[in-house]
């Protein structure tokens, strides 16, 4: 089918660029995936509109804006409660451009099932206007790891088509910077705050993404918003598989990891050069692939920075690169290398 | 009970006659009702209604989207997702379920979803215990949704093909629950008649229409639904400068909702010759009734046996069964009792530190009445524990001394427990 685009898409010159997204009943084809970043700027209008209300400095907007310049056409977006939800929509206004819906925040896999299913209804009774609508979640940590894990694996295992997108900032930041099952060992937060005997965070972070490989669901793949071009090859491919998909997106809180607002897309970029945050992606037939800047390292290891250049512009480890703390961030060291690893020995791309 | 009409649209010979239960009831009604997504998790003793619905997916006889969930809350949050997708939705559960529901049953009423949902009564644990009372029903009475309590099998399948027709009135566009006792009438065989399918498609309109509504930045009206054509969001963060008046909608769309169950009532009277009082309540034997007793559900047909037999005696003895619970028809209902010496009210659930909920509720119904009767509550039935013929005469003979004296000593009063 050729490739089709939003009735005003390209932008027009001078036009404003918070339109909604208008798909007649009807409407065929699909948006094209644009790779060109001069090409993407003129011709891609995101899903989120300006004036939210999201921090200055917050990954989260910057990793929707990348995943809507992916969507293929008609597409319903769920939301868990969150950063997200709370600062795109407060009532009366809207910042979302495509059919949006909060139910709570431990729900969001369950309400996109029940989404899911009604698309399928309409299309067995010829109700449904459109080839197909795709169904995207936006969820953060807390409402992954966490409260929404029993409702995401339950999905999962039903096998409804859509895609999942985790946002992680590695703490309940809309609370108030709360630990939570994606904080990073050793890190501060307010319920793991730095005192005379814990040094922030006592455990490790829940391999997430490999939970949702053990399911064996037709696409897995982690990303960060520094990483753009893969990540939006990724969300596209997440959409395009029949049944679930997840994405696991690194999402920088300049609140939280207290760091300079200027500094979001370089700290992401650094999460994947230390190889705390690598980029893969795994589909039952190729298993784990390395991709981007992690498969780069994998070839030339002497790309791979020591965590430190991670952590040391994050107050949220300030006390890692105290003299007397060095037995942690070796610690941590140790543990990323062996994450690391492990993931070399798995992925079928990485050099033997 | 059942009022037999001369000419209803469908004479019985042209329902079809099946022995089933209430469970199975329920399933047939939803099987019925072109409902588009069921989501439901087990637990006793709904059970049946999500394995029988199972049957007819599996065999092919309904278009809808069965989706075996990991919990209730997740049933809840799914027919959520689908009511606002504009599909017709419903689920089933009980006690423990609904208990686990509870988060998602405001948001359902809330987001003005016409969602039914089934509930096979049943006791909340501890100590864990499966079979019937009110307090699972008691606990959402607060959330918005539509309460409405069955007394028989063929009342079950009656009152879920209605539920979806008040659901979606757009006077209402509220949830609608739908409660049968737990094994007095889940699990009990009944015969029953049943429409045929096209006629249960024409009562209810096709498949569900979704209501237009206006919106700023549309020029037109557009569909409440998550529409690709004309995008809309669905629960948004709402403060305090609009939240309050978005409570005032549902307040309102409560007090719309009797007159609509009315009309439903009158409608399936004409169409199947069977109709519930006037939809809400349902009186026997009230007008010159000294004693009058309210109760809810399948008890209803042990304390109308109970009446006619007193009756029998020369006693003026009556009852109201309570059809709808919630929107609470006070007034209605103070008109039936407010010349009756006593009022014995029946609740199969206690509120702890209080009386039963519908105690209150009667209550504060004859509160503004300067001559009202004596009133006494019973709690009864608790964890399914019977409710016989004896112990309900024992109860009208006890209301028959407290109108005898003309006064009230021991208000709340403890049916069928031991010392």
């Amino acid at each position: 089918m050729p490739a089709q685009t939003l009735p005003q898409i390209p932008i027009k010159k001078g036009e404003p660029a918070y339109k909604l997204w208008i798909f007649e009943p009807g409407w065929k084809g699909e948006l094209p995936l644009i790779l060109n970043l001069r090409q993407m700027a003129e011709q891609k209008r995101p899903a989120i509109l300006p004036g939210h209300r999201l921090c200055a400095g917050c990954a989260a907007p910057i990793i929707v804006k990348l995943a809507s310049f992916a969507f293929r056409g008609p597409t319903i977006v769920v939301n868990a409660t969150g950063c997200l939800e709370v600062a795109t929509t407060i009532f009366p206004y809207t910042s979302w451009a495509v059919p949006w819906i909060h139910n709570a925040f431990e729900n969001s896999a369950a309400t996109a099932s029940g989404v899911e299913s009604a698309i399928k209804a309409f299309k067995k009774t010829g109700r449904l206007q459109w080839d197909h609508v795709d169904v995207v979640v936006f969820a953060g940590d807390g409402g992954t790891f966490d409260i929404g894990l029993q409702s995401l694996s339950g999905a999962a295992e039903r096998g409804h088509d859509f895609l999942y997108i985790l946002y992680d900032n590695e703490a309940y930041m809309n609370t108030g910077i709360q630990r939570s099952g994606g904080t990073p060992k050793y890190a501060w937060t307010t319920t793991s705050p730095v005192g005379t005997v814990l040094p922030g965070k006592t455990q490790n972070k829940k391999p997430i993404a490999d939970i949702m490989v053990a399911h064996r669901i037709p696409y897995v793949a982690t990303a960060t918003p520094a990483h753009w071009l893969d990540f939006i090859k990724k969300v596209r491919k997440g959409i395009e598989v029949n049944g679930p998909a997840f994405i696991h997106a690194l999402s920088s809180c300049d609140r939280g990891w207290r760091h300079d607002t200027s500094l979001t897309i370089e700290i992401s970029r650094r999460a994947v050069d230390t190889c705390y945050f690598p980029l893969w992606e795994w589909t039952p037939k190729t298993g784990y692939l390395l991709t981007d800047r992690s498969l780069a390292i994998a070839r030339n290891p002497k790309l791979k920075q020591p965590i430190e250049k991670f952590l040391e512009i994050q107050g949220r480890f300030r006390h890692l690169l105290k003299p007397e703390n060095r037995h942690l961030l070796r610690e941590l060291q140790e543990y990323v290398d062996s994450v690391w690893e492990d993931l070399l020995n798995r992925a079928a791309n990485a050099p033997r | 009970m059942t009022e037999a009409v001369k000419t209803p649209k469908i004479p019985p010979e042209e329902q079809e006659l099946l022995t089933i239960n209430g469970d199975e009831a329920v399933a047939y009604a939803v099987k019925q009702s072109l409902v588009d997504v069921v989501a439901a998790y087990p637990i006793t003793p709904q059970t049946i209604i999500v394995e029988k619905f199972s049957e007819f997916v599996a065999n092919g006889e309904v278009h809808t989207e069965f989706v075996p969930v990991e919990s209730e809350h997740s049933a809840m949050s799914a027919v959520v997702g689908a009511a606002a997708a504009g599909a017709r939705a419903f689920t089933a559960t009980a006690a423990n379920g609904l208990a686990l529901m509870w988060e998602i049953l405001y948001i359902a009423a809330s987001l003005r979803l016409p969602i039914v949902l089934a509930v096979a009564n049943r006791a909340l644990s501890a100590p864990i215990n499966i079979h019937c009372d009110h307090s699972d029903a008691y606990g959402m009475r607060d959330s918005g949704w539509v309460q409405l309590f069955v007394e028989n099998v063929q009342e079950a399948y009656d009152t879920t093909i209605q539920a979806f027709k008040i659901a979606e009135d757009e006077r209402v566009l509220l949830p609608v629950a739908v409660n049968l006792d737990g094994f007095f009438l889940s699990h009990t065989l009944e015969n029953i008649r049943l429409l045929p399918d096209e006629k249960v498609h024409e009562f209810l309109g096709g498949y569900r229409k979704v209501p237009k509504v206006k919106v700023d930045y549309f020029d037109e009206e557009v569909p409440l639904m998550l529409n690709p054509a004309r995008p809309l969001s669905f629960g948004p963060l709402d403060l305090y400068d609009y939240y309050f008046e978005h409570k005032m909608h549902q307040v309102e769309a409560m007090k719309r909702v009797p007159e609509v169950v009315r009309e439903v009532n009158d409608k399936w009277y004409e169409l199947t010759g069977r109709k519930y009082g006037d939809g809400i309540l349902v009186p026997y034997e009230v007008e010159d009734a000294d004693i009058v007793v309210t109760v809810l559900g399948s008890t209803a047909g042990t304390v109308r046996h109970v009446v006619k037999k007193l009756r029998r005696e020369g006693k003026k003895v009556g009852m109201v069964r309570i059809r709808m619970f919630r929107p609470f028809p006070h007034e209605e209902l103070a008109k039936l009792l407010k010349d009756a010496k006593v009022v014995g009210v029946m609740d199969r659930g206690i509120s702890f530190g209080s009386y039963g909920p519908s105690f209150l509720e009667i209550n504060t119904a004859l509160y503004d009445y300067k001559e009202k009767p004596l009133l006494v509550n019973y709690v009864y039935g608790l964890g399914g524990r019977d409710a016989p013929p004896e112990l309900i005469e024992k109860m009208f003979e006890e209301l028959l001394k407290d109108a005898e004296k003309g006064v009230v000593e021991n208000k709340l009063r403890f049916l069928g427990v031991r010392e």
